[in-house]
């Protein structure tokens, strides 16, 4: 019997994504932010999640996506990481889902260079892709590239 | 298996703390080598844990113990003398001690280390006194003593019944055997060791109390021995009286103190911050809340709270001495190294810092401690020489300042040799030799913490490795303390740390910066001002661009907050922070909004409350009108008239209102018209106002430090002080060295705390050593052309009574000097001034030839009550101050050149304030007139051969 996983997905302009729900501490509405000035403009701002400090990153902007609109509030999804929790700002959340390992595809070679570093693959699902998104890349390699 | 674990770990705890103890009582015992109490008290230790090791069987322990209790109990006994060769065995021994109970602590076992030469070393000294000495004592009363009237363990104590006397007694009969009878016991036991032969029924009181007759009446025995000689007891029972005494001690003792896991307190701790934080959130809710009950528990709450954060603050707290005890034994060990006399004095042991920060600073400061020793103590023979006496002193003192701990390592060596330092750091290639030479006092000490400096001759297993004092540094800064250095050549340098009490809760300035509130430690803080109206006008100048402060005289660079953060798009608030809170353009747009809403309303489409239209206050202009943002403005003329209009305007849509309900179409047409004009006339004052308030804004001005450096931080607004937790930032903005960290404020948002000296460095404010050269030259160049702009100028009193001015971005200083400090070389008036000598030029001198041609006045004295006023000026490497009669003013100009003058001196004149008035070429008078000062011209040689 193939080995199965769950995801827990949302949407980002349009695109469909995936992080192991293992790595998901929890999925929040909109929280204000105190915006962190001379950092890197991934970084939107910093969120007080009960009484822990956490970074939020704009994935659109992780991901070189279009601006989100205005008006538009994201949602935060809550990645565990060594360093304490850090948000992934994302446009919408969507289920859980179950995958087989057997839909799962390497990204082609013409995959964006910025995006091919955070994204795993894909899973093909039933009319659509669903990205898997490297959860330690996205935390971590921005600021390396920046420093 | 556990229960031995936890034996081990006792023993482990229990012995260093001995060690800790026995190194101190040696070095004392240096000092007062006759004192038995202290050599008792070594031997006390010594021996515990001897006896403990051969029960947990670590053999090479025990026999390495063995050995120096032996020679201890000779020690003790008087038989032996101490000499330095002993003391200096018996602290390897301690060593070799401390470095088995690691092995013990890191694998269980003593480990393999060879102390054989060591236990030789012990033996031969305790063979050679006993061979040389007399016969070996036998009986306490035989042995000789250097207090020949009473045995010595007598004389120390009371005479009423001791316990120790049994023990010494056994001790120092059979010194050799290992496993005596007894343990031990401090001299200073609570009850007397007759009451516990009492309790077990032994004896009577009676009977005790005739044994301690006897001994008054100078039986030199104690009351066990003697009650054993009468038969009333037995020595096992003596023994086991003992053990009682010991054990009540014991117990007194540990009630009182108890051993926690620091883990522990670093979970309360953090506990307790949660709680501060979550106080500071109700705190802010009650105040929006009425009811009593609610605001009372609060109010208990924040009470409570405080207290419980002192609590755990206090039970983390631990005197400075923890650190400092090692400094005695480090020290002596150094200076006999290095074949000096150093004598350590201390002061202020007792002050109390946080555990994570006595840990953090116990590296540093022995580094520190070293350094004195190793660099600034000199040899006794140079010394001497000196006129010193030829034992140095090593001076430690700590105190509590403003919620902060100094402390300060000084010595009376020969200070930091200036020269040596600025030509080891031309040599290491850290500096040019150029800037070597107009490096001022301040800037050549702060070489020494310069990554990769040394000045150390000669490498010694001490210091001179090229790690040191930036590390020091760094270590220091990490916790957000300061360190500066003092120095006095021939008489010794001191070395000043300043240090929070702890760092998990810090007091912090919460300050506005674009809308956002960021948290400034109150460590780095030193005052705050507030300029507003003309004293923004007057108060803020410019060096170059470079916008400054006269904070009391001494010029202040400003640092802008929201443009160091990014945010100031460089336009219109360079110096009116408040105006960004004031949103002007909003104001109008509000304005505009109304009126369509009017003419709306007036075709017939959309509502309006009437009452409304004739109030001032309920529109969006009223509203932002008579808030406190701007109210503030109060005293503005153009306010007051802008708030006439505004109310004359709804008047006037109140009255169209009403003409339109009685259809008189043309008159509302009319009254619509002038409406118009009215409101042109409103917008017109809104801008007026922006333009004024930009004038007039208030500038808060945050005085903080950084280093050996101040700086004005400009910020929108101060808020409050608060007391903050500190959280650390996520990896990813760990890079960011503007921020310390970020904390949670009252309602429950997060704010950033700055790091005031990544602030500093990011604004420059700091990095001075490097760029000044630079920047100089800059400013020469820049010189020639700003005469035709914009500029700040130095007004003053020509001797003639005309009017002279300077460029004020070209004054160095404002200064005044008592004319009795002014002194001449040949015909050159001089100042001391700033470690150096400054030529002090007068103008009226200066220009004598032309001022005789004009006024036949000679040049007389310069002075107003005894002082005189000079203004400093410097180029890169000189400096001339220039003496005026009068400082008229400082103005800003538009200037122009009027007539180019071929004179010296001057570079022409332009029409100021509506006077003629002479503008100085101060470059040239350097050049023409000014010759270096002769200390300067040397130092500058003597840098360039070095290079």
């Amino acid at each position: 019997m193939p080995e199965r996983q769950q995801f827990s997905t949302f949407l980002v302009d349009g695109l469909f994504f995936g992080v192991e729900v293992e790595k998901v501490q929890e999925v929040l509405r909109y929280q204000q932010m105190t915006r962190v000035p001379l950092a890197s403009p991934v970084v939107r701002g910093l969120i007080n999640l009960r009484g822990q400090i956490v970074t939020a990153l704009d994935l659109r902007r992780r991901l070189d996506l279009s601006e989100r609109p205005d008006g538009q509030v994201p949602m935060n999804v809550v990645i565990r990481t060594d360093d304490g929790g850090v948000s992934l700002l994302v446009d919408e959340i969507g289920d859980v889902v179950e995958v087989d390992e057997s839909t799962f595809e390497r990204p082609p070679d013409t995959l964006k260079s910025s995006a091919r570093a955070v994204i795993r693959g894909v899973h093909k699902l039933n009319g659509r892709l669903m990205h898997v998104l490297d959860t330690e890349k996205v935390v971590n390699q921005d600021s390396e590239g920046k420093r | 298996m556990d229960v031995q674990d936890d034996i081990v770990k006792e023993f482990l705890v229990e012995s260093n703390e001995n060690l800790d103890q026995v190194d101190r009582d040696l070095i004392s015992l240096e000092k007062e080598p006759s004192s038995r109490e202290i050599l008792a008290r070594i031997f006390r230790a010594i021996h515990t844990i001897k006896g403990t090791t051969g029960f947990l069987g670590f053999a090479k322990l025990e026999s390495v113990a063995h050995a120096g209790e032996n020679l201890l109990s000779r020690l003790r006994d008087g038989t032996l003398a101490l000499t330095s060769e002993i003391t200096s065995a018996l602290l390897a021994l301690v060593d070799a001690v401390r470095e088995m109970l690691l092995s013990i602590e890191a694998t269980g076992q003593d480990g393999d280390g060879d102390y054989s030469s060591l236990t030789a070393t012990l033996s031969r000294l305790l063979e050679a006194e006993s061979k040389s000495g007399t016969s070996s004592p036998q009986t306490l009363a035989s042995k000789p003593t250097p207090v020949p009237s009473a045995p010595p363990q007598t004389k120390a104590q009371p005479p009423c019944a001791s316990p120790s006397a049994v023990t010494s007694e056994a001790e120092s009969t059979c010194p050799p055997q290992p496993k005596s009878k007894a343990e031990p016991v401090s001299a200073s036991t609570s009850a007397p060791l007759g009451s516990f032969f009492c309790n077990t029924g032994h004896v009577t009181e009676q009977q005790v109390a005739s044994a301690l007759e006897q001994q008054m009446d100078g039986d030199p025995r104690h009351v066990g021995e003697i009650l054993v000689e009468q038969g009333l007891v037995q020595p096992g029972e003596v023994l086991e009286a003992l053990q009682a005494q010991k054990e009540a001690r014991a117990s007194v003792l540990s009630s009182g103190n108890i051993r926690v896991d620091v883990g522990q307190l670093d979970k309360l701790m953090n506990l307790v911050g949660e709680l501060v934080l979550a106080r500071n959130q109700i705190l802010q809710y009650s105040a929006r809340q009425q009811d009593p009950a609610f605001l009372g528990t609060s109010q208990r709450l924040n009470l409570i709270t405080t207290e419980l954060q002192e609590g755990v603050m206090k039970t983390r707290m631990q005197p400075i001495d923890n650190v400092w005890n090692r400094f005695p034994r480090v020290v002596r060990d150094l200076a006999m190294s290095c074949g000096k006399r150093v004598r350590v004095e201390m002061e202020g042991k007792e002050t109390e810092l946080d555990k994570t920060i006595i840990e953090a600073i116990k590296d540093p400061l022995t580094h520190i401690v070293r350094n004195s020793v190793d660099h600034g103590i000199e040899t006794p023979e140079k010394r001497i020489a000196a006129g010193k006496p030829a034992e140095g002193r090593l001076f430690l003192r700590a105190f509590h300042e403003g919620g902060q701990v100094n402390i300060e390592v000084s010595d009376d060596g020969a200070g930091v040799d200036l020269d040596r330092v600025k030509r080891k750091a031309v040599e290491r290639g850290l500096i040019t030799s150029e800037q070597a030479g107009r490096m001022s006092e301040r800037e050549a000490l702060n070489l020494l913490f310069l990554p990769g400096f040394s000045t150390a001759a000669k490498v010694t297993n001490v210091s001179g490795r090229g790690v040191g004092m930036d590390v020091v540094k760094t270590n220091i800064e990490k916790i957000g303390g300061f360190v500066d250095i003092q120095n006095k050549p021939g008489q010794g340098a001191t070395l000043k740390i300043k240090i929070p009490l702890t760092l998990a809760i810090i007091p912090a300035l919460v300050v506005t910066g674009a809308g956002d509130r960021y948290a400034i430690p109150q460590i780095s803080l030193l005052e705050l001002v507030r300029l507003e109206g003309e004293g923004v006008r007057q108060g803020i100048e410019s060096i170059h661009g470079a916008p400054v402060y006269r904070l009391r005289g001494n010029l202040l660079p400003l640092v802008y907050l929201n443009r160091e953060l990014g945010f100031d798009d460089g336009s219109a608030d360079a110096r009116g922070s408040d105006l960004r809170t004031l949103d002007f353009e909003a104001a109008i747009k509000g304005h505009e909004a109304w009126k369509v809403r009017l003419r709306e309303f007036l075709d017939g489409k959309g509502s309006f409350d009437e009452e409304e239209v004739g109030r001032n206050d309920r529109c969006l202009l009223g509203k932002w009108l008579y808030s406190p943002k701007v109210q503030q403005y109060r005293y503005l003329t153009i306010l007051k008239q802008l708030e006439k209009a505004h109310t004359e305007f709804h008047q006037q849509a109140k009255r169209v209102i009403v003409v339109k309900r009685s259809n008189n179409a043309d008159q509302a047409e009319r009254d619509l018209a002038s409406l118009a004009t009215m409101s042109g006339d409103v917008v017109s004052l809104i801008s007026a106002l922006r333009k004024t308030v930009s004038e007039n804004a208030a500038v808060n001005i945050v005085v903080l430090q950084a280093d050996d450096r101040q700086f004005g931080l400009v910020v929108d607004e101060v808020n409050d002080t608060e007391e903050i937790v500190v959280k650390p930032l996520g990896k990813r903005l760990k890079g960011l060295s503007t921020f310390a960290g970020a904390t949670i404020m009252g309602d429950g948002k997060v704010a950033l705390i700055l790091d005031v000296m990544g602030l500093a460095h990011r604004a420059s404010v700091i990095s001075e050593l490097r760029e000044r050269g630079l920047l100089e030259d800059n400013k020469a160049e820049a010189a020639d052309d700003r005469l035709e702009e914009q500029q700040t100028l130095l007004l003053f009193q020509s001797p003639d009574d005309g009017r002279m001015a300077v460029p004020l971005s070209l004054v160095t200083r404002l200064e005044e000097f008592p004319c009795s400090e002014i002194e001449k070389t040949g015909t050159q008036e001089v100042v001391q001034y700033r470690g150096s000598i400054l030529p002090l030029i007068r103008i009226s001198a200066l220009l004598t030839e032309r001022r005789r041609k004009a006024r036949r006045a000679p040049g007389r004295p310069a002075s107003q009550d005894g002082k005189v006023q000079v203004v400093v000026y410097s180029d890169q490497e000189r400096s001339i101050g220039l003496i005026v009669d009068r400082i008229l003013d400082i103005v800003e100009e538009n200037l122009s050149l009027q007539q180019t003058s071929a004179r010296g001196g001057i570079r022409g004149s332009a029409v100021i304030q509506g006077r003629v008035t002479e503008i100085l070429d101060l470059e040239s008078l350097v050049r023409t007139y000014a010759t270096p000062p002769p200390n300067k011209s040397a130092k500058r040689k003597r840098g360039s051969e070095n290079a």
